[in-house]
């Protein structure tokens, strides 16, 4: 699985996309957006993700279950 | 933060729209931190007073920081920061408030490049402006790159410009030295409480290291940042002034507290402002009916402290991208588009000539009032009250009652006209003139002044003060502040020996709600 913004409530803060150990989190539109490539859910670096973590807006960077789980390669 | 101390507001999640998401990003005012401060201290105000002469150097052009300067010099603030790293219940980052978002006073999310541009072309067009703080949206030290690459980039062309930044003080202790590197000489720690257990009801959460923190925990961990970057400050010579927001039945009386607390550790200033707090602003606070305090709640608090250090009293809580004196707003000149087209010169000599002629303006203003207080020599009584002075700017009695978007408080005594606040009134005039309704908000906004001092008056309005136990006084138009308000309370008080009046004491006054942005 990744993560993904609810962009109806992003505010476009811009404090995600500084902690994203994966750089997965870009601007587009004024919005912000996570590429599903490249988040790891922070599995391997951080204990929780840490978009989620910093996001002033609750329940704004959720997990995206159209993905399959995120599988760390062993 | 705008309202308030640094910052401003973050939010409790719901829909909006994106339009609405986008203006509303750019828009989180901020504030507290960018008002400014004063020495205002004793009846001495305009002077250096009790500072050492050190500081006194470094403030005296700060609109912020001096009292006496702001009604001459300008700063501005350029929104580069939008990211925050703690959680404030009085922030909502999400919303602008419906009451403050009028068409054309938009905060603009700026580039380093582009705020460097902004403050060239507002730096050439109005030269009294001598200071550029960094305040938000959010919080400039959780976007160091951002908020150093701008200073980096105005200290390269315009080296008279000070720098200053306000921060919750978090990441503080990490950035001291690149903060001292820059040279920035003010900065400003929105420090609302030294104890976590009161911490707690005022920050849901803080993220620090990768990991967010709640309760006291988060409030523990945030104190002990901010007292420690407070020291290292102080250990460097940087100036640091403190900003403290009054929430009533949480912080209110601990602030004295707070005050010993910074004080001990070499803050050379510290203010306390209202909790602005509507629930259309969708704050925490906003929505659990959180008041703030009235005027003379505020007025006692900052009284107390004040035996302790030098408090301010003139900070406007502005907005984070305000351009202009304090109190007044240009920003929407300057917009993103017209600076990028515009060309800029900047010109040194021409902005030092120009700071040449405001200082003999001020000597001057200092000279009448203290001229005019050798008349109050011998007077014994122990009456004190308040007047509300209609102003412009250059401490002249120069604005029409009319157009006044706020008016300066001036406590009277015998010792003197002691500046100790303001009250925003940008609602009367676009409501038009003589209405009622915004009539009514001026006199609740200065209910506690025996008299209000302006330009110029209509007859209806003046009527109407009369009716509410205001005496409006126009005799003075265009002269000094000060020096007016020492022979109105010599007559005054003449007459009240005389018998001829009796004194009465006033209520209390209303502090008006939300960021000022009188743009209009
Ligand atoms: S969960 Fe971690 S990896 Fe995924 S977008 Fe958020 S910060 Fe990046
Ligand atoms: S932290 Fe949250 S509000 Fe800020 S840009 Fe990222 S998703 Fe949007
Ligand atoms: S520190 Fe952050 S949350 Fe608090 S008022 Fe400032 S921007 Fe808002």
């Amino acid at each position: 699985m990744t993560l993904k913004i609810v962009a109806s409530q992003c505010t476009s803060c811009s404090a995600c996309e500084a902690e994203c150990p994966n750089v997965a989190i870009y601007e587009k539109g004024g919005t912000f957006i996570i590429n599903p490539k490249k988040c790891t859910e922070c599995i391997g670096h951080f204990d929780s993700p840490q978009c989620a973590a910093v996001c002033p807006v609750d329940d704004t960077c959720v997990i995206d279950t159209s993905y399959p789980r995120y599988q760390p390669r062993a | 933060m705008d309202a308030s101390t640094h910052h401003e507001q973050q939010s409790a999640g719901a829909n909006i729209n994106v339009e609405a998401v986008m203006q509303e990003v750019a828009e989180h005012k901020g504030c507290g931190t960018s008002g400014g401060s004063g020495k205002a201290s004793c009846g001495s105000a305009a002077g250096q007073g009790d500072l050492p002469t050190e500081i006194w150097e470094k403030v005296k052009n700060h609109p912020c920081y001096s009292e006496e300067a702001h009604h001459h010099y300008a700063r501005m603030h350029v929104a580069v920061a939008p990211a925050c790293n703690i959680q404030c219940n009085y922030c909502n980052r999400k919303y602008d408030c419906a009451n403050e978002s009028r068409p054309g006073v938009v905060s603009e999310k700026l580039t380093p490049e582009q705020a460097a541009k902004k403050v060239l072309a507002v730096a050439s067009t109005i030269p009294q402006m001598t200071v550029l703080g960094v305040a938000g949206p959010g919080d400039p030290l959780a976007n160091p790159e951002k908020t150093f690459k701008t200073f980096e980039l105005i200290a390269k062309t315009a080296p008279d410009i000070k720098l200053c930044l306000s921060t919750n003080g978090l990441a503080l202790p990490d950035h001291v030295d690149t903060i001292a590197a820059f040279n920035v000489d003010h900065v400003t720690i929105t420090i609302n409480m030294v104890d976590p257990e009161i911490g707690a009801k005022i920050y849901p959460w803080v993220f620090w290291k990768h990991k967010r923190y709640t309760g006291v925990e988060a409030a523990k961990l945030l104190t002990d940042r901010q007292l420690l970057g407070l020291e290292m400050l102080t250990e460097r010579g940087i100036l640091a002034k403190i900003n403290s927001v009054m929430i009533p039945g949480v912080n209110d009386k601990h602030l004295v507290e707070v005050n010993k607390a910074v004080k001990s550790r070499g803050a050379f200033l510290h203010n306390i402002m209202p909790l602005i707090s509507a629930p259309e602003h969708g704050t925490v606070f906003g929505l659990t009916g959180q008041r703030g305090p009235t005027a003379q709640e505020l007025k006692a608090l900052q009284d107390s402290c004040e035996g302790e250090m030098n408090m301010m009293r003139h900070c406007r809580q502005c907005r984070a991208d305000a351009v202009g004196l304090l109190g007044e707003d240009r920003s929407a000149e300057f917009t993103t588009d017209k600076i990028m087209a515009m060309e800029v010169d900047y010109d040194l000599d021409s902005r030092k000539a120009y700071q040449a002629k405001v200082e003999i303006e001020r000597v001057a203003k200092v000279a009448a009032k203290e001229e005019e207080l050798t008349t109050l020599a011998g007077e014994m009584s122990n009456i004190k009250l308040l007047i509300a002075v209609a102003t412009k700017g250059s401490g002249l009695i120069n604005e029409h009652f009319g157009h006044a978007k706020e008016f300066q408080v001036y406590e009277l005594s015998t010792s003197g006209a002691k500046f100790v606040g303001h009250r925003r009134v940008d609602l009367y005039c676009q409501g038009g003139y003589g209405e009622d309704e915004g009539l009514d908000t001026i006199i609740r906004a200065i209910n506690d002044c025996h008299a209000v001092f302006v330009a110029k008056i209509g007859g209806c309005p003046k009527a109407d003060l009369i009716k509410a136990g205001i005496e409006p006084v126009d005799q003075f138009a265009h002269e000094f502040i000060e020096k007016s308000a020492i022979a109105w309370f010599k007559t005054y008080l003449d007459k009240v020996n005389s018998g001829e009046l009796q004194h009465i004491e006033r209520g209390d006054a209303e502090i008006r709600q939300g960021a000022l942005i009188a743009a209009a």
